[in-house]
């Protein structure tokens, strides 16, 4: 799988490089610069980028601008973006088209080499991959006159897995049942959330959305 | 257009008789008091009576001043010299109060406008209303009036038209025409004059005004100091006793794992797996301590994106509006994410609101900031509240906070940042 990675710091860089190597990713560049990742990801082609949120010259959000761009110009463009914290606002903004392929993580997520690993595979399969950071300040701001409340504890277990971007076969190892009852609460899930019905993993995205956008707040 | 003209005459006319009875029954009472008070000092008597006999001016002047800004939209700011909050209670405390208010600028200001108020202010507030009372007397005079007391004592002397028969009496009429003319078209002016006329008298001239402004700075910059070092402390330790602390035992376990590596293998993982946790936690409180200092958003997208991500993170609704052009200076930009973040804080903790409303604009070279919750009100600046700490960190920058929270809600604390955009 080939890998555009964006990481001002150089220790970082050098770390991922590694890291993604050893696990069979063929990195086709490793920039440092919000211009040099457009022209890499323009130029390359990658099937996964993996970008770091602030990035110079700027030193703002220049990473997630210059990926969200890039999305525009190639939709569905996988792109995972790792941040030293995480907002709803960006996840919202990397979520907006619908087209799933979006990963947001905190940068301490790749301590755990394996799932950071099945994370940039998940987006690079068209999934998601969402922090649980974000998730859980979503989950703990819950109001009861939307959607979400009419979820089962289990149910919403289960969503806060969905949300994240997992499969129904991981989510059945973590939470020890079947993939069979996976299966049955998340259709419920998008029932009761009011998702049409279309390909999986689009849905998952579209669940996603829902999540995100219960608040229903910060009005743009 | 013509009826509402007549309307403002006449409300302006109303408005110069109720300015009048202040300034000759209002003002002459109150410069007595104070004058007789003052004097009274030299027998010691006035010491006790002086605050409050100025205190009655300064409510005087006050209610002035309210009156200018609602009827003629004139603005006279208050500039009193605010007591120190370290004022002695009992006698000590009455007279140093007495001292203060004495040496106050503004006291020996208010004095001067109450005897301008009874006298040029009376004469101006007076003119309105006699226009229109002059004019109509035209009329009754012309009614039949004039004969009773042309028969009394010969001629009647209606302004400078002598009323001796009909056709005087006329002409009488005609002039009064005139006056409620001109009482229709310049009554609001005179009222305005009115106003004016106190606004030049209480304002401070510029010197005074420098010396309010250099004791302003020098306040507000010993508040920025000091909230700066207390901002420093607390960084200090939470480093000292958080991120730094975990290192340390992370720098341990690692040490124990180097020895039992080859012995006891089980336990050195056991030993990095705890050095992992700490290590996630190391990072999770560096993350909360950089929020606290500089939010990563607010430096990345500048105040309207901060404070939408920060409302995200309420536990309430919340409804953010933005309306800027640009980004103002960090400095202001990190004050008013603060004093909002504060604000909202104090909302969702205190006003049992379940909504909240922000609006940020920038308009007239100031940021204007509304933060407005459905709660149960009640909130006040200074009752020991975050909102005083607030007005301190605006006051640095010039900005200035006004908090509206009536019992039974809502609340609206509204801030206002003098600034420029980039």
């Amino acid at each position: 799988m080939r890998v555009v990675l964006a990481e001002d710091l150089f220790l970082l860089r050098d770390g991922l490089v590694r890291l993604l190597e050893a696990f069979g990713f063929e990195i086709l560049a490793a920039v440092e610069t919000g211009p040099e990742l457009t022209k890499a990801l323009a130029e390359l082609e990658p099937d996964v980028a993996v970008v770091d949120v602030r990035l110079p010259p700027s030193h703002t959000d220049e990473g997630l601008q210059c990926a969200l761009a890039a999305r525009r110009a190639r939709p569905g463009l996988p792109v995972l973006v790792l941040s030293q914290h995480v907002e709803q606002l960006y996840a919202r903004e990397l979520l907006a088209d619908g087209n799933g392929g979006v990963g947001y993580l905190l940068k301490d997520r790749v301590f755990d080499a394996e799932q950071f690993v099945d994370a940039v595979r998940r987006v690079a399969a068209g999934g998601t991959a969402m922090d649980p950071q974000v998730i859980s300040q979503l989950l703990s701001r819950r109001s009861k006159d939307t959607p979400m409340a009419g979820l089962t504890p289990r149910e919403l277990e289960v969503m806060e897995l969905v949300a994240q971007g997992r499969s129904n076969a991981a989510i059945a190892t973590q939470l020890v049942v079947t993939e069979r009852a996976v299966a049955k609460h998340t259709s419920n899930i998008f029932g009761k959330l009011d998702l049409p019905v279309s390909d999986d993993d689009n849905r998952r995205v579209l669940a996603v959305l829902a999540y995100l956008d219960h608040g229903r707040t910060a009005g743009d | 257009m013509k009826a509402t003209k007549a309307r403002d005459a006449v409300v302006a006319g109303a408005q110069g008789l109720a300015l009048t009875l202040l300034a000759l029954i209002g003002s002459v009472t109150v410069f007595v008091l104070a004058v007789v008070s003052i004097a009274l000092i030299t027998v010691g008597v006035g010491v006790f009576t002086t605050p409050h006999a100025l205190a009655l001016v300064r409510a005087h002047t006050g209610r002035r001043r309210l009156l200018a800004a609602r009827w003629s939209g004139v603005r006279i700011p208050a500039n009193h010299r605010p007591f120190p909050r370290d004022l002695r209670s009992g006698i000590t405390g009455q007279v140093e109060r007495c001292a203060l208010m004495l040496k106050d600028p503004a006291t020996w200001r208010d004095m001067r406008w109450l005897l301008a108020d009874m006298t040029g202010g009376a004469i101006v507030a007076i003119l309105p209303p006699a226009m229109i009372l002059d004019g109509i007397f035209g009329f009754v005079l012309l009614a039949g009036v004039w004969q009773p007391i042309v028969e009394a004592d010969g001629t009647y002397w209606y302004s400078f038209v002598p009323v001796d028969s009909r056709g005087t009496a006329g002409q009488a009429a005609l002039l009064g025409v005139a006056w409620l003319i001109l009482a229709f078209h310049v009554n609001p002016y005179l009222v305005r004059t009115h106003f004016r006329l106190a606004g030049t008298l209480l304002t401070p001239n510029r010197e005074e005004e420098l010396e309010q402004r250099i004791g302003r700075l020098t306040e507000t910059r010993h508040d920025a100091l000091d909230s700066s070092a207390a901002e420093l402390r607390r960084i200090e330790r939470d480093l000292h006793d958080g991120a730094q602390a975990r290192l340390v035992a992370m720098g341990m376990n690692l040490g124990t794992v180097e020895a039992l590596i080859e012995t006891d293998p089980a336990k050195a993982k056991e030993l990095i797996s705890k050095a992992r946790e700490s290590s996630a936690e190391a990072l999770t409180e560096l993350r909360d301590l950089v929020r606290g200092i500089h939010p990563p958003v607010l430096a990345e997208r500048g105040l309207g994106d901060a404070v939408k991500a920060l409302a995200l993170r309420l536990p309430v609704a919340a409804e953010v509006g933005v309306d800027l052009a640009g980004r103002a200076e960090a400095p202001v930009e990190s004050a008013a994410y603060f004093a909002v973040s504060e604000s909202l804080t104090n909302a969702v903790k205190h006003s049992g609101a379940d909504r909240v409303w922000v609006d940020i604009a920038h308009t007239d070279g100031s940021l204007r900031i509304a933060v407005t919750d459905n709660g149960k009100g009640g909130a006040a600046v200074g009752a020991g509240s975050g909102l005083r700490g607030i007005e301190r960190r605006l006051g640095t920058f010039d900005g200035v906070l006004a908090v509206s929270s009536p019992a039974g809600g809502p609340t609206m604390v509204t801030m206002e940042i003098p600034c420029v955009l980039f």
